[in-house]
């Protein structure tokens, strides 16, 4: 298998893009917080519990879009939980982060086994269908690639392109990084620290959980307990490789779900000396490698894992 | 805010009124019953020393804290208290004692952070950038606002925290200790400005604890001690003596530096230079002799290396070139192990984040450095009966006011910290002793207390490299004196031979103007007393 | 808001945090528990039966206790140094891997030896795996959190090859498992007709041997002051990245035998389902026990509780067994919490 046709097939770049959405949209969502001052670790079960609720919600009758808005909501929910945490009681960053992971996936298991208890191969729903934008998606190659992707990924471009912007160019964006940077030159603008930082949380939570919904809403259509599968932490790691940059998290991004797309398509090849389980091992592998590589760099909010209180001078 | 109109006031007109503001943290009073008044045009002159409430009651002003109780009145409204939004509208600013800029991002953004509406479509930097030169033109203030903070001096640095008080039509400027990170000559320029602005209408009030600038530049006083307004005078009508009298209480403690006869050459810096990853020169070709039974002391405005020396000294880094020497013989390896090793006793310029574990005890930070010696450890195991009586020992004889040796750390006053510090660094009777702003952020008898350790251990037989923001305190108990500057020290001299205005234009590169070089002893026959420390 | 710390805190507020934790958990999972439509009482008391309420039920209690003692030893130690170990999970595989290369035939020597050789071992294994993200973490800066997560997965992939691959044993009908523990190997059973092993014992040793490092020796000194204020500490001229590289070793280490004990007193051979994420427990036992290596015994007591009552539980009423780790995560939110609302007080502007 001649990795160099692989690059010129354009289904390999499909599944890159839609492999990459997930990650996208977790990288986004922690981005946000870490931007803000607040490393987030319940990335992880916030996306399971996204992946959970969004799919529960259209197998119970919802439509698809109301499902994402539902699974935003569930993170928006979660993100409130670790703001009041870390942000308003200043507490642990770390330990937090690892509470609501445990808790949001705990709780998707035990309410997703509650609802569908005697499922031994779980029931499916019709998830989102690649759209067909009439004329962008005629153009060769990059048409197909980007416009005739599930309706999710166009919409994880799009946010790239609007987070971006938010940051670099509006009022907003610059109160959102320099509450990551120097807390309390915020404070003395007339801001406060305490609802930018939650506003973040609680949106990048959102975003992270839209992330995991894209896994049965769109990519597949039922849902297992695992099915995130460390693409939380992976989204981590993308943090830092990418710089607290929303264009280079796209990179990022893209760069990862290119190795599961070959890891993939090498399985399938069926004939190969290496086992399998070892090319499922390259996505957390290169996730270690980028965060060693980043370390030299690594330019991160000043103010991250900090907490701010108030008359504490 | 424009709407206030300069033609609209008189001058005589309050602008500002504080009555009744009372604050305690937990059991401590911070402030208790102060009113102030302010007139437009005015430079008021906020004194206390350390611990006095001035910050306190300036915070509470800029919306930081709440008061207890009391009001405050901003030409004529009343002030809605615990809102830095509220006091901006109003047109109230203020300069951080410690600046609230951030250093990756650049002049423009920390400046117009805030000061658009938040969910507006684009940022106005066009227009914001015009504003800003039209004020560094109209003021003096010169800076990029495209720089990025980190590259900005200190001096620089304020400029900006200016800057964004008078963006926002600040009426009224707070300015907590600004000359606390300036040269004489950056403070002289400091309140040529502020006079400027006074002139405009403005009113101004800063908070300091250096006398001699608070009579210069002021036209009103107020001296607040122990949370409470013990003296008001138009500046005119007192005098620098009165003043100090009034923030301590009654009279000054006086240190007693004794001159005596220099011993050998116990430590030698050689050649010494430092520079960081990014190619900024720290330390730049360093010569620097130290002898037993003197205090030598480096002044410097923050930035200018003196932290790199602290640390080379400390052992927490090494030379990039240049060697050391400790008693003639050269130090291969600088860890801080190694220092405490060879009898260097090391007092910090942080006392919380360095010097001291906050959540251990009295008893436990007390050995620090030595648990490994035979007395406090054997077999790996705490002997912690040792440990107990060697505290209790020290607490005693540095006085230290603490609950008990079992004590957590974090609770003790700064002045009892010091303390702590300090007999853990002196009880092992060290040939050299390094002390870092050894009496920053404490009050004037605690300082008096250190400034008599450190001469008793000169009189002792120690040599002690003393580094030093403060110009009094160095003219004080210093017995030689050298000024760092980008690096670079100037030859040394004794505080007979300089002045605190020759020494400041050293501190701002004018090292011509030093005087010459003096011998290495210094024959004197009388004592000396030292001047006031409370300046 | 402002927040002040409070001077002096009281023993009983140190105590009282992980009790409120457990309490504010169960209310938490008794409103679940309504939701699937059972009564929190019949599904307390089961809970509390299945686990307490007999010898067999305390034996699988405290079976199950064993390996959340060293994880949780393990997460203590580290969390002290304020080295942030999740990777408890894959030390435990590892140490567990080691064990199997070494234990299921390679040679035979007498129990006394070969269970302690094992130990061993199967410390070094967990050790080792944890110094990589440690000497990261202390010469580059690269933070530990995600690096010991992410080795995590990796080995267990690992396990997963070396279960289904060279490690299959032919004898186990299909199932992918390696081969049994040879004889000399195995840590007999402490009570009889049971399946509560000497690695309780074992653990229990452990923990009092922590207990003595933290509290009584230069070791544990090293390690707090690091953790507290690793700057001071530095300064003071405490060799700072060795205490953290040796404090890495000790804790990788008892994750390490949590695999080994599991592996030689438990279930005999290797397979894919060693650990239903006894590592990610080990981190609330040691929260909820504030560190004290002697308190986290009594937390991983009330884990195991949580767990094996609700496995019981769930077998008599309809209620999945997901909920033990619902109150678990609850537990180590709550604790947080509480450990902060008695160590501060919060002032209303």
């Amino acid at each position: 298998m001649d990795i160099l046709t692989l690059l010129f097939e354009t289904g390999f770049w499909i599944a890159i893009v839609r492999m990459a959405t997930p990650l996208i949209f977790g990288t986004l969502g922690e981005l946000i917080c870490e931007r803000a001052g607040v490393l987030n670790l319940g990335i992880e079960g916030i996306m399971a519990a996204g992946c959970m609720s969004g799919w529960m919600w259209v197998y119970l009758g919802g439509d698809l879009w109301t499902g994402v808005l539902f699974a935003a909501f569930i993170g928006a929910v979660f993100g409130l939980l670790h703001a009041l945490f870390t942000v308003y009681w200043g507490l642990s960053q770390h330990v937090t982060g690892l509470g609501i992971t445990m808790l949001a996936s705990a709780l998707s298991s035990f309410v997703f086994r509650m609802m569908l208890p005697k499922a031994t191969t779980p029931p499916k729903i019709v998830p989102f269908q690649p759209l067909d934008i009439p004329v962008l998606s005629d153009i060769p190659f990059v048409g197909e690639v980007l416009f005739s992707q599930s309706p999710l990924t166009l919409l994880a471009l799009v946010t790239i392109v609007l987070v971006s912007y938010i940051i670099y160019r509006t009022p907003l964006g610059l109160a959102l990084c320099m509450t990551g940077e120097n807390p309390m030159a915020v404070e003395s603008q007339g801001l406060s620290v305490f609802a930018i930082r939650t506003c973040a949380v609680m949106i990048g939570s959102a975003l992270m959980a839209v992330g995991g919904a894209f896994l049965t809403l769109s990519a597949f259509d039922a849902y297992y307990i695992g099915m995130v599968n460390g693409r939380g932490w992976i989204c981590i790691a993308l943090v830092v490789f990418s710089s607290w940059k929303p264009g280079k998290a796209l990179l990022g991004a893209m760069l990862f779900a290119a190795f599961d797309a070959l890891q993939m398509r090498v399985q399938q090849q069926s004939v190969s000396i290496v086992p399998y389980q070892f090319y499922l091992m390259m996505p957390y592998i290169f996730s270690i490698v980028a965060l060693i590589v980043m370390s030299r760099k690594a330019s991160y909010p000043k103010a991250l894992l900090i907490p701010f209180r108030h008359g504490e001078r | 805010m424009g709407f206030f109109n300069i033609m609209d006031m008189s001058v005589d007109q309050i602008v500002l009124q504080l009555t009744g503001i009372t604050k305690t943290f937990g059991k401590l009073v911070a402030n208790e019953n102060i009113s102030l008044y302010l007139r437009a045009g005015e430079i008021l002159a906020l004194l206390g020393e350390n611990g006095a409430g001035k910050t306190t009651l300036m915070n509470i002003l800029f919306g930081h804290y709440v008061a207890d109780s009391g009001h405050i009145e901003v030409f004529g409204e009343p002030l809605t208290p615990g809102s830095p939004n509220a006091a901006l509208t109003h047109g109230v600013g203020m300069v951080h004692q410690h600046f609230t800029l951030a250093d990756n991002m650049t002049v423009l953004d920390n400046i117009t952070l805030g000061t658009e509406p938040l969910f507006a479509i684009k940022r106005g930097s066009r227009a914001a950038r015009k504003k800003i030169q039209s004020l560094v033109d109209r003021f003096g203030l010169e800076v990029d606002s495209k720089a990025l903070v980190k590259h900005l001096s200190v001096g620089e640095r304020q400029r900006v925290e200016i800057l964004k008080a008078l963006y926002r039509d600040s009426r009224i400027l707070i300015l907590d200790e600004p000359t606390a990170v300036l040269t004489p000559q950056e403070s002289e320029n400091l309140f040529v400005t502020l006079k400027l602005l006074a002139e405009q209408g403005l009113a101004v009030i800063f908070i300091s604890h250096k006398l001699k600038e608070v009579i210069g530049a002021s036209d009103r006083c107020c001296v607040l001690r122990h949370g409470r307004v013990v003296f008001e005078s138009k500046t005119s009508e007192t005098s620098a003596e009165k003043l100090a009298r009034a923030m301590v209480g009654g009279d000054i403690p006086q240190t007693s530096k004794v001159v005596q006869e220099v011993g050998p050459e116990i430590f030698r810096l050689q050649n010494v230079s430092i520079s960081g990853q990014d190619g900024t020169t720290y330390l730049n070709d360093i010569d620097l002799s130290l002898y037993q039974g003197e205090i030598l002391g480096i002044a410097g405005v923050a930035g200018n290396g003196q932290a790199h020396l602290a640390d080379l000294v400390s052992g927490m880094i090494s030379p990039g070139s240049g060697q050391l020497f400790l008693a003639g013989k050269q130090l291969k390896k600088i860890t801080p192990a190694a220092m405490v090793a060879h009898g260097v006793g090391r007092i910090p310029q942080d006392r919380t984040t360095t010097g001291l574990v906050g959540d251990m005890t009295i008893e436990e930070n007390m050995v620090l450095e030595n648990y490994k010696q035979k007395n406090y450890s054997s077999f790996g195991l705490l002997r912690f009966n040792n440990l107990r009586k060697r505290a209790l020992d020290l607490i005693a004889q540095f006085d230290i006011r603490c609950p008990g040796p079992k004590a957590t750390t974090r609770q003790l006053s700064g002045g009892n910290m010091q303390k702590l510090i300090l007999a853990r660094v002196l009880a092992e009777n060290p040939k050299i002793i390094l002390a870092c702003q050894p009496t920053w952020g404490l009050d004037v008898g605690a300082a008096t207390f250190v400034h008599n350790q450190l001469l008793a251990a000169k009189k002792r037989g120690a040599a002690v490299l003393l580094v030093s923001e403060d110009l009094d305190e160095l003219l004080g108990i210093a017995d030689r004196i050298h000024v760092i500057y980008h690096g670079r020290l100037t030859p040394a001299v004794s505080p007979e031979a300089t002045d605190v205005s020759a020494l400041g234009l050293a501190m701002s590169g004018h090292a011509d103007v030093i005087a010459k070089r003096l011998p290495r002893s210094i024959p004197k026959d009388s004592q000396e007393q030292a001047g006031e420390v409370a300046q | 808001m402002r927040i002040e710390a409070r001077e002096n805190v009281s023993w009983l507020a140190k105590l009282a945090a992980p009790a409120v934790a457990a309490i504010i958990a169960m209310a938490v999972c008794a409103i679940l528990i309504l939701w699937t439509g059972a009564s929190p009482v019949e599904a307390y008391s089961l809970l509390f039966s299945g686990a307490l309420g007999s010898k067999f039920a305390v034996s699988e209690t405290l079976t199950r206790a064993t390996p959340l003692i060293f994880t949780g030893l393990a997460a203590a130690l580290a969390f002290r140094a304020k080295l942030w170990n999740i990777g408890a999970e894959g030390q435990l595989y590892l140490g567990a891997c080691m064990a199997t290369w070494l234990g299921t035939g390679m040679f035979d020597l007498p129990a006394l030896v070969m269970v302690p050789l094992l130990f061993l071992a199967g410390a070094l294994a967990g050790g080792v795996l944890l110094l990589g993200p440690t000497l990261l973490k202390t010469k580059l800066g690269v933070d530990e959190v995600v690096t010991t997560l992410l080795l995590n997965f990796i080995v267990i992939l690992f396990v997963n090859w070396l279960v289904f691959g060279p490690w299959k044993d032919p004898m186990a009908m299909g199932w992918p498992q390696a081969a049994p523990v040879i004889d000399s190997a195995v840590l007999g059973q402490i009570l009889s007709k049971t399946r509560l092993h000497w690695g309780f014992a074992i653990a229990l040793f452990f923990a009092i041997l922590s207990w003595v490092l933290v509290r009584f020796t230069s070791w544990g000194y090293e390690i707090r002051a690091v953790g507290l204020n690793q700057h001071a500490s530095r300064f003071a001229g405490i060799p700072v990245d060795k205490v953290v590289v040796r404090t890495a070793l000790i804790s990788g280490g008892l994750a390490g035998f949590a695999g080994v004990s599991e592996l030689c007193g438990l279930r005999g051979y290797l397979t894919l389902d060693l650990s239903p994420g006894f590592g990610y427990s080990g981190i609330v036992v040691a929260m909820l026990a504030a560190l004290h290596p002697l308190g986290v015994v009594l937390s991983a007591l009330f884990v195991a509780v949580i767990s094996i009552g609700a496995d019981s539980m769930s077998r008599s009423l309809n209620i999945s067994n997901y909920i033990s780790e619902v109150a678990t995560a609850i537990s180590l939110l709550a604790v947080l919490a509480s450990m902060f609302f008695s160590h501060y007080k919060i002032r209303w502007r």
